[in-house]
């Protein structure tokens, strides 16, 4: 049955100190940084109110940030913390911990440039550069699908069949400083789709066991078993939404959602908050008559290597918008889907398209010149493979 | 008052021609923020004893010590008030922008 | 859908106005709206920039804004050549001013004037004018009502702070309603 709840207009970054607030963890450990920062003085107002029950460890880095949230986390503790940026790769020590434990430890990343140079606004190199984590990764396009991922972060994450931990990542500024309407789901009703958090995964005096333990000759299997687990992850977040989206009357597709995607001819792929400008982009030419549609890839992962086949098989091109670069190489996103492509007998043309790059913006005029390209190419003209989008100067690819 | 030369930023072209390493020729701000102030700073050059601390902590350089006296540029003067915390020999004081020396 | 741009200077509440607008249309008359600040390190006194994008349907558009349809003036220091730029042909600029002709050379666009500085000294007694730009905005638009502009101050500020607030708008509204005569 569909519960209708309230809704607040509110920012991305309050989104999630909302949907904090609704999933009760027993534990928050965590350490400012810009655009975060509101989330986590959000969530530190709610547990000095009283409104959320909870042991707010104020640390003095991420790094420590993470090897509490690691150690509540390894009694049994429903946990959250959130960074973004250096404050990530300042946490990227313990990232394999938690996921090697099988801690189901929710984070919020709020998506920021890497320095230097310095830019405070929004890229994807923070969190791409953490994809062999072993973290489950999600992206966010607006503050709404932000607060029901974190909730469904918890249901997937602490599920028995996955038991591994969750970024939940958005762009900053964008969306944790933008404000909008909001709907929280009602918190009775969450009740059920959210039980309480308990496993045998921890620390117990009666139960005694060794957690974190060295295993020289079984580090291989171990990894074996992550690995095996994580490709269960799939089919959970697909059931996961669907049950929300019983429940609360919101479902974002799983893994990814196609939009307009039906006889298209040429398809961009983005991840995040410029999904939204795209779809301005596609419904303008779609009436135009242009066979354009659009990928939003939601999780990276694990990666959604046979949706991608699927729409590789039926399309004569594909653009993949990257915010990001793997210096050396290409854009991180562009490697993936590519890989995934190549299981296919006639791989369609490609294009990636580096933009973005510390918050540069990406107007709907840039997405169509993108969308043109792929046009072009699909009828045989050659493009530069890879291209950077609304540079200041030339660039010699 | 002793002002840097304004040399006209020219943007690069090419990429090639950014520099190496996240670096780029210091400069100076040129556009005045003299606007930004509601109190400004007046030195009464009768205490100042010339300690030259108020230079050192205006934070935009606004304090030109190249004549007989320390001057304020107020064209940068933000209007902050750190150099006026600051003075030891309280001889800058901040008057409220619009009245006179005698903040009338 | 309206796009709304607000000049103000760090501390003077131009983000604060954007965000009641956002408000007023989303939570009391059933719009979509988003409202966000110019993005980046924020500093007292600084220029700043404030945006509220308002649509029937749901805005999924998280570009820059590029062109607006009405852009407002908390401090007329700020009124200038490249602050003029990115307006739509029929777009109004709003200028808190008590010489509104100083600025008629300046733009072929329609400017509406409101010494909101003086008001504000007389209605709250301290020269914050963001609320006061508020309620002339939405006399000139009618983007939303006065009622639900109300009810978002009564929602989005200080308990403090409503009352005065509230009378401001209301204040503001009357005086460049009278002017524009929109009905």
């Amino acid at each position: 049955m569909r519960m209708a709840g309230r809704k607040i207009f509110i920012s991305g970054d309050e989104a999630v100190a909302e949907a904090v607030r609704l999933v009760s963890p027993h534990v928050i450990s965590a350490y400012p940084i810009t655009p975060q920062t509101v989330a986590v003085e959000r969530i530190s107002d709610f547990v000095e109110d009283g409104s959320l029950q909870a042991e707010y460890i104020h640390v003095e880095s991420e790094h420590s940030a993470m090897s509490a949230a690691l150690g509540a986390a390894a009694v049994g503790a429903r946990t959250f913390t959130a960074t973004s940026s250096q404050g990530l790769l300042y946490m990227a020590e313990v990232l394999p911990y938690v996921s090697g434990a099988r801690f189901p430890i929710v984070m919020m990343n709020a998506n920021r440039a890497l320095a230097v140079p310095w830019a405070l606004l929004s890229d994807h190199r923070d969190s791409l550069s953490q994809l062999d984590s072993g973290w489950i990764q999600v992206y966010c396009e607006d503050a709404q699908e932000t607060l029901d991922m974190i909730i469904q972060a918890y249901r997937v994450a602490e599920d028995e069949r996955v038991m591994t931990p969750m970024m939940v990542n958005l762009d900053g500024f964008v969306l944790t400083h933008t404000y909008e309407l909001v709907e929280l789901p009602d918190q009775a009703a969450l009740k059920s789709f959210l039980p309480d958090y308990s496993t045998d995964n921890k620390m117990d005096l009666d139960v005694p066991k060794s957690v974190c333990l060295a295993a020289m000759n079984h580090y291989m299997e171990y990894m074996m078993k992550q690995e095996l687990d994580m490709r269960n992850v799939e089919s959970i977040i697909e059931e996961t939404d669907r049950e929300y989206g019983d429940m609360f009357g919101r479902s974002y597709g799983g893994m990814i959602e196609q939009y307009m995607c039906d006889g298209a001819d040429a398809v961009l792929v983005t991840l995040g908050s410029v999904t939204g400008t795209a779809r301005v982009v596609v419904d303008s030419m779609r009436s135009e008559g242009y066979k354009v549609g659009l990928v939003k890839l939601r999780f990276m992962r694990p990666f959604p290597k046979a949706e991608i086949i699927e729409i590789g098989s039926k399309v004569k091109a594909i653009g993949v918008v990257d915010k990001d670069i793997s210096v050396g190489y290409e854009g991180i996103v562009f490697t993936n889907v590519n890989s995934a492509l190549s299981d296919l007998d006639r791989v369609p043309q490609r294009l990636n398209f580096i933009a973005g790059l510390g918050g540069r913006n990406v107007s709907k005029a840039h997405i169509r010149d993108m969308y043109m390209q792929l046009l072009e190419v699909a009828e045989g003209k050659e493009k530069e493979k890879i291209q950077f989008v609304n540079a200041r100067c030339e660039y010699n690819g | 008052m002793d002002r840097p030369k304004v040399v006209k930023y020219k943007e690069p072209e090419r990429a090639e021609d950014y520099p190496v390493g996240a670096t780029f020729k210091a400069g100076h701000l040129v556009q005045t923020n003299s606007g930004w102030r509601t109190f400004r700073p007046i030195i009464d050059q009768d205490k100042c004893i010339k300690c030259l601390r108020c230079f050192l902590v205006c934070p935009d350089g606004a304090i030109d010590k190249s004549g007989e006296s320390l001057e304020i540029d107020y064209d940068f003067c933000k209007g902050c008030g750190v150099c006026a915390h600051e003075c030891k020999v309280g001889a800058i004081r901040m008057v409220k922008e619009g009245a006179d020396e005698d903040g009338r | 859908m309206y796009e709304v741009r607000w000049h103000g200077r760090g501390g003077q509440g131009g983000f604060t106005a954007a965000r009641l607008l956002g408000m007023a249309a989303s939570v009391h008359e059933g719009k979509y709206s988003l409202a966000f600040p110019s993005f980046g390190p924020e500093r007292r006194g600084a220029p700043v920039l404030g945006f509220t994008r308002i649509s029937d349907e749901k805005i999924t558009d998280r570009s820059q804004v590029d062109e607006c349809d009405y852009v407002v003036f908390l401090d007329e220091t700020l009124v200038g050549e490249t602050t003029l730029l990115g307006l739509k042909d029929d777009a109004f600029i709003l200028i808190n001013t008590a010489e509104p002709e100083k600025y008629s050379t300046m733009t072929d666009k329609q400017i509406v004037a409101l010494d909101a500085t003086s008001l504000s000294l007389e209605v709250l007694g301290r020269p914050i004018t963001n609320t006061a730009m508020l309620g002339a905005l939405v006399a000139l638009s009618r983007i939303v009502s006065l009622e639900a502009l109300k009810k978002a101050i009564q929602d989005g500020m200080k308990p403090s702070l409503v009352e005065k607030n509230c009378a401001i708008v209301e204040k503001a509204f009357n005086m460049v309603k009278g002017a524009v005569n929109n009905g």
